[in-house]
């Protein structure tokens, strides 16, 4: 079988963490690693790959005879919000792994067969990617009239374009709670850990619900997806059994479960206490792959 | 240089803020407009009011609020006739509508905290204070984990996003007296007149007013406390009693030493559940190092899985947890609670 073809714009830590993902899998042929820094050590190790690498950015890979089925971008908002448009015209389908939020919010784990056919995919924040699954997990057993996230990151995982636009972070993982997670009103919380030798990613999930939910259910879904996030992302894991609150005063008068995840990076190119980025770059490539199995069928002749 | 032609330091009470946590985010309206009368008469300038943990602290992370913060600080705002009212933010929790709306309300100081080696999330939200007119002033939390000369840099990026005063600020109650005024002093050096330097001290260890003296003899400027200590772990520096110790000697704050004291006692102390105290626990935040508002929380939850807060606590220390990690207190005590079981 064939493989759809693809291409990494942005040569940065992400991006080549990316590249070695994508040369693992089955469904996609990583092709090309776009840059803007000829001296970038992200192009020259896609080259000793066998890659095609451009310091010259996307316009440089657009305007080649031969182009990639699927593009992902590991650049800026800024700079996705100005190639988002040409990738889009010339038809190649665009995983977003900026904070842009141009396209729908995809988490494979909860929507991603929704969006197979979408021009561009955002894959939020990942805080989002962490725990949207969760709220996902408690909201389709049980009503969740809010659900909070608290995403704990070691601070030299967060580059500095995270810290410049920290409320980014925040509005846009509370918003896919709500969306995709399902639950009424979200909130998120995010907290940089400068701690040596660097924590691994932490998530604290909140959801609350009924007093007389059946929490037996609801843990038994939260194992579910866990096991389904843990497909694509192998260092994702609970650090505890889910945990059942009555309510109190200090709770708003909510009972709650709280659920404890840690994110252990698979260390292709980042290190493993980065699994804020390693489940960026672990969900790019599942929701890639989705879109590979489509391009490629649709190539059999019938 | 004094801080102004009446004051030689200005001194900010925060028994509506950091006693939020004490208060376990329970204040009234009516809470509000007596502490604020009452301190207001007595000569404080700047009376801060925010839910403990800061704008958006209203979680199940951190606890609820009984009446939402921007009720309170419209409270705040209405009753005082001379002090200005503060309010707390912590990027990453609260976000810059918060801001908007708080000045909105009638606050004009914005304080915004960050852990004391990530300041730099705190650029757009000192931006935006600005751009809103507000006074500003910068947290660096847990500024005994960090040596004076990396609080410097981070106290200049603050500066630079327009911070115009920057905190050493004693999270843990865990400085003691140099260290203090060594941290002042490098801040004091490398800001220079760009940016004034405050102190923010805790009563873990029992050096709140001590460690506040030093701080003003090594330059700072501002001082926070809270009335009855009324806030996180042991309590804040008291203010009616670092008023007191300024006045002999002869630092001018402004605060009338006899009604503070007052103040202390008829207003403030029948408004705290308990009095906030150097026990147990309080002591082993400021001995491990561990952030103050934490102590409300390892309590509950030591209570509910029977296990040690004290151990919770220190656990909490080795895993080197910063302000806003209360998640993480679960999690240790459900550990905690384990371990026991096989034993």
């Amino acid at each position: 079988m064939t493989k759809a073809t693809a291409a990494i714009v942005g040569s940065g830590n992400i991006g080549t963490d990316l590249m070695y993902k994508l040369l693992r899998s089955d469904l996609i042929e990583p092709r090309w690693v776009i840059g803007v820094d000829p001296d970038s050590p992200g192009l020259k190790r896609a080259e000793t790959h066998g890659l095609i690498t451009s310091a010259e950015g996307a316009d440089w890979l657009l305007a080649q005879d031969e182009r990639p089925d699927i593009v992902f971008e590991a650049t800026s908002a800024y700079v996705h919000k100005v190639n988002a448009p040409k990738y889009q015209a010339l038809g190649i389908q665009a995983v977003d792994l900026t904070p842009a939020a141009l396209g729908p919010a995809v988490v494979p784990a909860v929507n991603l067969g929704a969006h197979l056919d979408a021009p561009n995919v955002s894959l939020i924040t990942c805080g989002g990617q962490a725990t949207i699954p969760v709220v996902h997990a408690v909201s389709r057993v049980t009503e969740v009239a809010y659900a909070e996230i608290v995403a704990s990151v070691a601070s030299p995982s967060a580059g500095p374009g995270t810290r410049a636009n920290i409320d980014e972070f925040t509005k846009t993982t509370s918003r896919g709670i709500e969306t995709i997670g399902g639950a009424q009103r979200g909130k998120a919380i995010i907290i940089l850990n400068p701690a040596e030798p660097p924590m691994l990613m932490q998530d604290t999930v909140f959801c609350s619900i009924p007093e007389d939910a059946d929490r037996d259910a609801v843990a038994a879904s939260i194992h579910d997806v866990i096991a389904s996030v843990a497909s694509y992302v192998p260092g994702y894991r609970l650090r505890a059994e889910p945990q059942f609150d009555d309510p109190t005063p200090v709770s708003g008068g909510l009972a709650r479960v709280a659920v404890f995840l840690e994110v252990e990076g698979a260390g292709d190119f980042l290190p493993p206490y980065s699994g804020n980025l390693d489940i960026m770059t672990a969900a790019a490539t599942k929701v890639g792959e989705g879109f590979a199995q489509r391009v490629v069928s649709a190539r059999v002749p019938s | 240089m004094p801080y102004s032609a009446d004051l030689d330091i200005r001194v900010t009470d925060s028994s509506l803020r950091d006693g939020s946590h004490a208060k376990q985010h329970q204040f009234t309206v009516e809470h509000v407009r007596s502490i604020v009368a009452a301190l207001d008469d007595a000569g404080v300038p700047v009376i801060e009011v925010t839910h403990g943990d800061g704008l958006g602290g209203s979680s199940f992370n951190y606890g609820f609020s009984h009446t939402p913060e921007q009720e309170l600080i419209k409270a705040a705002v209405k009753t005082a006739k001379r002090a200005k009212i503060a309010f707390l933010m912590l990027p990453g929790l609260g976000v810059q509508d918060d801001i908007r709306e708080a000045a909105g309300n009638g606050a004009s100081v914005c304080r915004i905290a960050t852990h004391c080696t990530e300041a730099d999330i705190s650029v757009q939200h000192f931006g935006l204070a600005r751009d809103l007119g507000l006074e500003t002033v910068g947290f660096l939390m847990m500024a005994h984990s960090q040596p004076p000369e990396v609080l410097a840099k981070q106290a200049r990026i603050m500066a630079d996003a327009g911070c115009q005063c920057v905190y050493v600020v004693d999270s843990a109650g865990a400085l003691i007296m140099e260290q203090t005024g060594d941290r002042i002093s490098a801040l004091v050096a490398e800001l220079g007149a760009d940016a004034q330097v405050g102190f923010h001290g805790h009563e873990n260890l029992g050096l709140g007013v001590a460690n506040s003296v030093l701080a003003v003899r090594a330059g700072a400027l501002q001082i926070d406390g809270s009335t009855r200590r009324f806030g996180a772990g042991a309590g804040n520096t008291p203010v009616e009693a670092f008023a007191a110790v300024a006045e002999k000697l002869g630092i001018r704050t402004g605060i009338d030493i006899l009604k503070i004291i007052d103040a202390a006692e008829d207003v403030v102390r029948p408004i705290m559940d308990g009095e906030c105290l150097l026990d147990r626990l309080s002591l082993t935040m400021g001995y491990a190092g561990v952030y103050s508002s934490f102590l409300k929380h390892a309590d509950r939850q030591a209570r509910k899985y029977g296990v040690s807060g004290a151990e919770i606590l220190i656990e909490a220390g080795r895993r080197k947890l910063v302000g806003g990690q209360e998640d993480q207190l679960i999690e240790i005590a459900v550990a905690l609670a384990g371990k026991r079981e096989k034993e």
